[in-house]
């Protein structure tokens, strides 16, 4: 098994790298890589466009495949991701609110710090609302009051936007994007979503004995509480700062561990580094496709991806109720 | 001193004591079975004494230590516990499922070669050894609470303990798993088991400890444990054993005041 799972490491691994070749000269206007030696203008598309757009597709796409990997784990739902559950919705209500006060002009620091705050609260909630039953249908219910209250918000902000530029920013951003980041946006994000990965890898082993339920968990010594503070300060990390730099991208979380599970088995601490991998892998073929949208207005990512992933939903949903029933 | 001792214990849910001021002493190659009525605070002593549970009042002690001065990972490796309705969240193979029983044991460095002979020799002692590659899952009743105590097993545990391990077996399966137990208890191994069914407990368990209302009302041998004034007590029924071919058999007559006041009318 272990052998199986270094094979799908290594193949994801290659794939990723096709994509970010072609990821770096595809686009409106094309550029061939053998060109840029030559001293080519376009060489400014790819380093000032391409490579932060690539950059950002692979840690963006990674968190959220993480993020998706071990909270299906811990929630012991399948069904689970940080968009489902109201995670990034409530990275997204800290982000408008800086920029409804306007706060994110002052700094880019700001406005990813309170993404990052309100992903951590999102969870914190999550886990304070669902635990004490501990059931899995508890936590997707949390997640529901969780996207209410944060569009809720969302929405309030959008109301009440103090001018017409404020709210389209807010309904842009909203829609979420790799388009037009620079090599800024990778700076700010690249750390955190780093820290927090590394802080949900950790929880592999504690995910496992959770197979069997909150008390056969605990008899095999797992401590619940330390797994719930890791997994707040990981996703609130990983996808807040994802959420951050480009909006809300749903359904990477949510599809991501079903392709690998079907690779390597059920086993969740076996999912993590390959659902990181498979995350970056389809949000960055995704990208690329979006830039082929013929017209004028490129199709955002964040669109493409819920276009894609609700049906993905609606699919699980129905083969889940066909293996309960 | 080696032993797992309730002191003293007692557990409140809403201001109403489950379990009241429980003492007992358990020796390890012993089988104990804790029987009772519904309510009566069975499952609530087992969760103390695995160390899941803090008594509001009183201590559990493994080999004289407060069983919550131990880590959480010593613990579990001295301590394998089934629950009551056991979850398994996803479809895994009998083999990685079995392995979970060895979380406490892994270090930082993962598992080693003594992990995968203990459970190889969970597999073999449960007889699921051709059952690894299976998913767990879709497993028979039997079967799955076989590979449960496989899990626990793999884990080779100084006790063992089982919250009802037998609901859902069939007759051979009980039987099995009795056997099981038996060897389990054999190697020197402590088994606490929470059970209903009083005939089963009468034939696997050397001690027997009755509750009722958190308390206990009898502790001892079966055939001294289980006395009919002790069933009327607790359940309210009134009994009385008969000898089976196989070991005793227990005949149920009725509730204790019908019959009371039946047999005092004639």
């Amino acid at each position: 098994m272990p052998r199986r799972s270094a094979g799908l490491d290594l193949t994801l691994v290659a794939l990723l790298l096709a994509l970010s070749a072609i990821s770096l000269i595809a686009g409106r206007v094309w550029v061939p890589l053998g060109h840029l030696a030559a001293g080519d203008p376009r060489w400014l598309i790819i380093t000032e466009l391409r490579i932060p757009r690539t950059l950002l597709g692979i840690l963006v796409g990674g968190a959220l495949g993480l993020s998706g990997a071990t909270l299906q784990g811990y929630t012991r739902n399948p069904l689970a991701d940080p968009g489902v559950l109201g995670v990034s919705s409530m990275a997204a209500l800290g982000a408008v609110l800086t920029l409804y006060f306007n706060l994110a002009t002052a700094s880019p620091w700001l406005l990813t710090a309170f993404a990052m705050a309100g992903a951590g609260v999102g969870v914190v909630l999550l886990v304070l609302v669902a635990a004490p039953a501990g059931e899995a249908v508890s936590f997707l219910l949390a997640g529901v009051i969780l996207s209410s209250i944060a569009s809720a918000g969302v929405a309030l902000a959008l109301n009440l936007a103090p001018n017409p530029w404020a709210s389209a920013e807010i309904t842009d951003w909203l829609m979420g994007s790799l388009a037009d980041r620079s090599i800024l946006d990778v700076r700010t994000a690249a750390p955190f979503i780093i820290a927090g990965s590394a802080i949900l890898l950790t929880t592999g082993p504690t995910l496992d004995a959770l197979t069997l339920g909150e008390m056969g968990a605990r008899s095999l010594g797992a401590s619940l509480r330390r797994a719930q503070v890791m997994i707040a300060v990981g996703v609130g990390l990983a996808c807040g700062a994802a959420v951050a730099v480009t909006g809300v991208i749903g359904f990477v979380g949510l599809i991501v561990p079903h392709l690998v599970r079907w690779a390597v088995g059920a086993r969740p601490s076996r999912l993590l580094i390959p659902s990181a991998l498979a995350g970056a892998d389809l949000l960055l073929a995704a990208d690329i496709l979006v830039r082929a949208t013929p017209g004028a207005e490129e199709v955002h990512v964040g669109v493409a991806m819920a276009a894609l992933g609700a049906p993905f939903f609606l699919a699980l949903l129905l083969s889940l109720r066909r293996r309960l029933a | 001193m080696t032993g797992l001792a309730a002191e003293g214990v007692t557990v409140r849910l809403g201001g109403r004591p489950v379990v009241n001021g429980v003492d007992l002493d358990l020796r390890p190659g012993e089988i104990a079975a804790i029987v009772g009525p519904n309510g009566a605070g069975k499952s609530t002593l087992l969760g103390c004494l695995a160390g899941l549970r803090t008594p509001g009042d009183g201590v559990v002690r493994l080999d004289g230590r407060p069983i919550g001065a131990l880590t959480d990972r010593e613990r579990a490796r001295r301590i394998g516990y089934l629950p009551q309705t056991p979850e398994i969240a996803w479809r895994l193979d009998v083999h990685t499922f079995v392995r979970l029983g060895r979380t406490a044991h892994r270090g930082v460095f993962g598992e080693t070669p003594s992990d995968g002979s203990a459970v190889d020799r969970a597999l073999a002692s449960t007889g699921m050894t051709t059952f690894a590659g299976r998913d767990v899952t879709t497993l028979s009743g039997g079967e799955r609470a076989r590979a449960l105590i496989a899990r626990s097993l793999a884990g080779e545990p100084a006790w063992l303990l089982a919250d009802e391990p037998l609901t859902g077996l069939d007759l051979a399966h009980q039987w099995e798993a009795a056997d099981l137990l038996r060897r389990v208890a054999g190697d020197g191994v402590g088994v606490v088991l929470a059970v209903h069914d009083l005939a089963f407990a009468a034939r696997v368990a050397g001690r027997v400890v009755v509750m009722s209302s958190g308390c206990v009302l009898a502790d001892g041998p079966p055939e001294d444990a289980l006395v009919p004034g002790v069933l009327a007590r607790a359940w309210g029924m009134e009994t009385r054993w008969v000898d089976g071919l196989g070991g005793p058999l227990l005949d149920i007559l009725g509730p204790a005041e019908a019959t009371a006041e039946s047999t005092g009318g004639v």
